[in-house]
């Protein structure tokens, strides 16, 4: 595979006395959507939040568009050209919707034609444009949440479980976002559980269990083989078929 | 180069500009804000006597302007850093023992009866107590604060311990004696407002007061970095993962925050006109008690209780003087008992 725009290799992360991250060799392709799938507790935040900086990996090298990152500080990685939507969305419920957005567009002003762009596959972000985005449902705060992450092109997008607790209406609104975010040349690195949601977006796949990856290739090759779906199922994807 | 454009074809489907209108506007949580009015009011036939209510009620306001001055910027500091700074009450100190290397050597200025002199002076006295405290509060931030982030117990101790030294340093720099500050000539006595004696320091310190929570306001909500603020008050971690430094603005919070103190020394200092280094840390107590029933971290909630708390203690000292000894405690319970985490907390 030539030229990735995200590889980690050998990554350990430790949180306290925990040894989350247990080598996590990791390829992202440049363009596209790649799919990071476990189960709970199989590591797949932790790879995130290192990716992030956010957590610092105690062994490894994290390298992202050609440049080691992983002793960077957050804030560099972010204007490197990684945008993070956290499994708990993080937005900002104090500000209003577009107040959430203003602060993503670190260029300083909001381009009203991405903005316009991003109100044509979440349009309940329009109606809520001034509300405080704290009054908002769980997955109008995860269509805020993603949309700052779009509010500005950037290289890669890093999305933790957007589907997690959302109805299937939003989940499908979802699904119409990331085949938009599709065409455009941003990567999209997507952890998610539901299987069911992914198999039909996502163009690579790795799985992750144990803090390890162990299985990684492309998605159709994932959906198409039974058997090694069966293989996997045991690990990760029993819940979700 | 067109790097991650959306797709033209997108854009031609794309809805009309998105209006404001578009719902009717978001509810605002106004409860806490009609405390002060309906206080104020409910006062009035207790008073009985319209000019003493005025009285009180101006006099209470400018207390409690000048408390908001000084715990502003901690709540601030503790909002966005989650830093328990009870070495604050230092830069008060400070602040006015710093306007004292204005004040009184242009003394003969002060005497004459030009409110335009004497405001000239005030204000470079402000300006000079403002610079050193927020160079202190820098220093501090770097020196004290810097190594126990995220440890509230070691915070305490140290800040404690940078507020007796900082008490120490005020006693070697300018001496142990107290120091008399005497009002600017044109701001002695009062002015009638009917029958109604103000004094005309106090309604100073209410526009100084209103004039620093409307800039205060206006930075908060109109301005990137009064967001970036308040976004770091609720979620300091995602202001990283979004690009920003928020390190950098945790010192300059902390350097205003500080600045904010000096000011609010100055004008406690002139109210009080005598100057003791232990000025600060006697007032750490009723700022505490302000951000507490405020909200941590709430700015606007300080405000409220600022002019709460004072209102309280001026209408109690009148009506009932040993009340007045508590009243700041009682306020303080039956706010918490109404909102236990303060008026506008970030967790509501």
């Amino acid at each position: 595979m030539s030229d990735p725009i995200l590889q980690l290799s050998g990554v350990h992360t430790h949180i306290g006395e925990y040894h989350i991250l247990q080598g996590v060799d990791l390829i992202v392709p440049r363009g596209g959507l790649s799919v990071l799938l476990g189960r709970n507790g199989a590591g797949k935040t932790t790879t995130l939040r290192t990716i992030m900086g956010l957590w610092k990996a105690s062994a490894g090298t994290v390298r992202f568009d050609g440049r080691e990152i992983a002793a960077l500080p957050t804030p560099d990685i972010a204007q490197g050209g990684i945008a993070y939507v956290p499994e708990s969305m993080a937005v900002f419920s104090d500000l209003t919707v577009r107040e959430n957005l203003y602060l993503a567009a670190r260029s300083g002003a909001l381009d009203q034609q991405r903005v316009e762009w991003i109100f044509g596959f979440f349009p309940a972000l329009k109606k809520f444009w001034h509300y405080p985005a704290g009054n908002l449902s769980g997955g109008q705060k995860q269509m805020v949440a993603i949309a700052r992450a779009i509010v500005e092109p950037r290289k890669l997008l890093l999305i933790d479980e957007p589907t997690k607790g959302l109805a299937p209406a939003i989940i499908q609104s979802l699904i119409a976002a990331f085949r938009e975010l599709k065409e455009t040349q941003t990567t999209i690195l997507l952890v998610e559980q539901n299987f069911n949601f992914v198999k039909n977006l996502g163009d690579t796949v790795s799985v992750m269990d144990d803090g390890r990856i162990v299985h990684a290739g492309s998605m159709r090759e994932l959906v198409e083989d039974e058997a090694l779906q069966q293989r996997l199922l045991g690990l990760s994807l029993a819940s979700h078929q | 180069m067109t790097t991650n454009a959306p797709p033209a074809a997108a854009l031609k489907v794309l809805p009309p500009q998105a209006s404001a209108d578009a719902l009717p506007a978001a509810p605002r949580d106004l409860a806490p804000l009609l405390l002060v009015p309906a206080l104020i009011l409910l006062m009035l036939p207790l008073v009985g006597s319209f000019p003493t209510w005025v009285t009180l009620t101006i006099a209470g306001l400018a207390m409690g302007m000048m408390i908001f001055i000084m715990a502003s910027g901690l709540t601030l500091v503790f909002g966005l850093m989650d830093v328990l700074n009870f070495g604050h009450g230092a830069f008060v100190a400070v602040g006015a023992y710093a306007a004292t290397m204005v004040l009184i050597p242009m003394r003969g200025w002060l005497e004459v009866d030009s409110l335009l002199v004497n405001l000239g002076v005030l204000g470079l006295a402000i300006a000079l107590a403002m610079l050193s405290t927020a160079l202190l509060g820098w220093a501090f931030e770097r020196i004290i604060i810097a190594p126990v982030y995220g440890q509230h117990l070691k915070q305490i101790l140290i800040t404690m311990g940078g507020m007796i030294v900082a008490e120490q340093l005020i006693n070697v720099v300018w001496g142990a004696e107290q120091i008399a500050l005497p009002l600017p000539a044109s701001l002695r006595g009062a002015i009638l407002i009917g029958d109604a004696a103000v004094e005309k320091y106090r309604l100073v310190a209410v526009v100084i007061g209103l004039l620093v929570f409307a800039g205060m306001f206006l930075v908060l909500n109109r301005t990137k970095i009064g967001l970036l603020i308040r976004a770091g008050v609720e979620n300091r971690e995602m202001v990283e993962a979004m690009g920003y430094r928020i390190r950098r603005l945790f010192v300059a919070v902390f350097a205003a925050g500080s600045a904010l103190a000096g000011l609010g020394g100055v004008l406690w200092g002139l109210y009080k006109e005598t100057l003791s280094a232990a000025m600060g840390g006697d007032i750490m107590v009723m700022i505490f008690i302000v951000i507490i029933i405020g909200g941590l971290g709430s700015v606007g909630g300080c405000f409220i209780g600022a002019l709460l708390m004072a209102l309280v203690a001026n209408y109690a000292g009148f009506l009932a003087p040993k009340f007045a000894l508590v009243s700041n405690i009682v306020l303080m319970i039956a706010i918490l008992l109404w909102r236990p985490a303060g008026m506008y907390s970030k967790s509501r």
